[in-house]
């Protein structure tokens, strides 16, 4: 079992859709939500995904699909 | 007692101990270090910092180490240039640069935080230092590495310039180039962090690192006499910087050394990457993450790790950001070599050019003590500025072509 965080952002015509409940049901992957800030044009959450690795990888690569923006919880570390 | 209480969450306040971590389990927030300052106070008076050596480590005590500093013994200290000539011609009275163009050993400010980082590595046990970067970090962490016996891994952009290649291999590291774009590099580099015990000194080192750039706000208060700046401009690139000098001057005050701090912080970015700036100007609390596309390579970072912290700092303290098109930061590039003969990286022309456009509006005053922080050299990013510098005046061997050319000027 392998645990993940990510910082998500969604774009402003992705926040009214259920996103993480989606992922949750498209893939094997358990979804933790610790902080988030969703406003009428602009949201993010930070989130612990939990599941075989290579799964978290199809899940983080199915939220890019939706259009949704997925990093590192550390945001950029290349300086 | 000891000196560094526990590492604490930035939001939600969590304390953990000092080790190597650098996300609260609870609200994954940052953390960052947490002091006693009392016992500080009590162990650093005045004097002692005045007698101490000439370099950053005169204010280990405000440092996140435990022992001494055992990497990075020269960094900081670095001059605080009484810049009449720019400051004349800006309109300012009382105008300083704090020059780490001539930090030690690699020419930028990261010799501060690359110090720190090690320093505090090599006591929490790690025996390889690695990092992600484009340039002045990588040139950094290898450098201090090599000298503090370290392995050394650099995770590198796989299309990333052959001169800033070798700027690196040199120290012989490790250097892996990765394939992908910026996104690709930035997540394998957080997970690869996540999965072997190195001190990765901008992500699992990072609340120590970051500690490092606190000098810079202690040398320029000890070198104006033990005072604050009316005004400091600051470069932006993850944020940081920018923060840690407030946390800086404000520990000078918890310590006794500063009665008030009532100095204005400006934050300066590059248009083609000014997610922090844009922000600010726009009165928002929070930054939309943009593709970096600028000249000034060590302040391109689209999504900055402190930017909600930066604008939060600037609101607090009263200050303004800006951001400067690339021609503006070529021509505070040589603003600043043309008057007073420092030749500072993009990053200084971001700060010079910045600093203009501050004084135009009329957010820094005639009468304001002024310090603009140039936190990298010049010969580091030539390429930006040889189109714009002109060429030398070419003649033959010749007394007559030279007098031809130039005249009876400056004969005796």
């Amino acid at each position: 079992m392998t645990k993940l965080r990510f910082h998500i952002r969604f774009p402003e015509e992705k926040i009214p859709e259920p996103v993480i409940y989606q992922i949750g049901h498209e893939y094997q992957v358990v979804t933790s939500i610790r902080r988030a800030d969703v406003r009428a044009t602009t949201g993010w959450m930070d989130v612990e995904f939990s599941g075989e690795t290579e799964e978290i990888e199809r899940a983080i690569a199915g939220l890019r699909n939706k259009g949704v923006l997925v990093d590192p919880i550390e945001l950029n570390v290349v300086e | 007692m000891a000196k560094m209480k526990a590492l604490i969450c930035r939001e939600c306040g969590k304390e953990y101990p000092t080790e190597a971590l650098h996300v609260c389990e609870l609200c994954f927030g940052p953390l960052e270090v947490k002091y006693n300052y009392d016992e500080i106070k009590e162990a650093m008076p005045r004097a002692s910092v005045e007698a101490g050596p000439k370099s950053l480590w005169r204010y280990k005590e405000l440092l996140p180490i435990e022992g001494g500093p055992t990497v990075g013994l020269h960094a900081g200290m670095t001059p605080l240039v009484h810049a009449k000539n720019l400051g004349s011609f800006l309109g300012l009275d009382e105008l300083y640069i704090k020059n780490d163009c001539v930090n030690q050993p690699t020419l930028s400010f990261k010799d501060r935080v690359v110090a720190v980082a090690l320093t505090r590595a090599r006591e929490l046990g790690y025996e390889t230092a690695a990092c992600a970067s484009t340039g002045n970090l990588a040139n950094s962490v290898a450098a201090h590495a090599a000298q503090a016996g370290m392995q050394c891994y650099v995770f590198i952009p796989g299309d990333l310039e052959a001169a800033k290649v070798l700027g690196n291999l040199i120290y012989r590291p490790k250097v892996v180039e990765i394939e992908g774009n910026y996104d690709d590099v930035n997540r394998l580099c957080s997970e690869i962090a996540g999965e072997r015990r190195w001190a990765f000194v901008n992500v699992n080192i990072r609340p120590y690192y970051a500690e490092g750039s606190k000098t810079l706000a202690f040398e320029v208060v000890e070198q104006l006499g033990w005072r604050a700046p009316d005004q400091v401009v600051v470069p932006m690139a993850s944020g940081s910087l920018l923060t840690k000098i407030w946390k800086g001057l404000n520990e000078f005050k918890k310590i006794g050394f500063l009665k008030d701090v009532s100095t204005k912080v400006n934050g300066a970015q590059a248009e083609g990457c000014s997610p922090i700036a844009t922000a600010f100007k726009a009165g928002r609390d929070f930054f939309k993450p943009v593709k970096p596309n600028t000249i000034a390579k060590s302040l391109a970072i689209g999504n900055p790790a402190d930017g909600y912290y930066a604008l939060k700092t600037t609101m607090e303290s009263g200050g303004a950001m800006e951001a400067v098109t690339d021609d503006e930061v070529i021509e505070g590039i040589k603003l600043l070599a043309q008057t007073e003969g420092i030749f500072a990286e993009t990053a200084g022309g971001v700060t010079i050019s910045t600093l203009r456009k501050l004084v135009k509006q009329g957010a820094i005053k005639k009468h304001d003590v002024t310090v603009a922080y140039i936190t990298g050299n010049g010969l580091k990013t030539q390429e930006a500025v040889v189109d714009s510098v002109g060429r030398p005046f070419r003649i033959p061997p010749s007394l007559v072509k030279f007098e031809q050319t130039f005249g009876q000027q400056g004969a005796a």
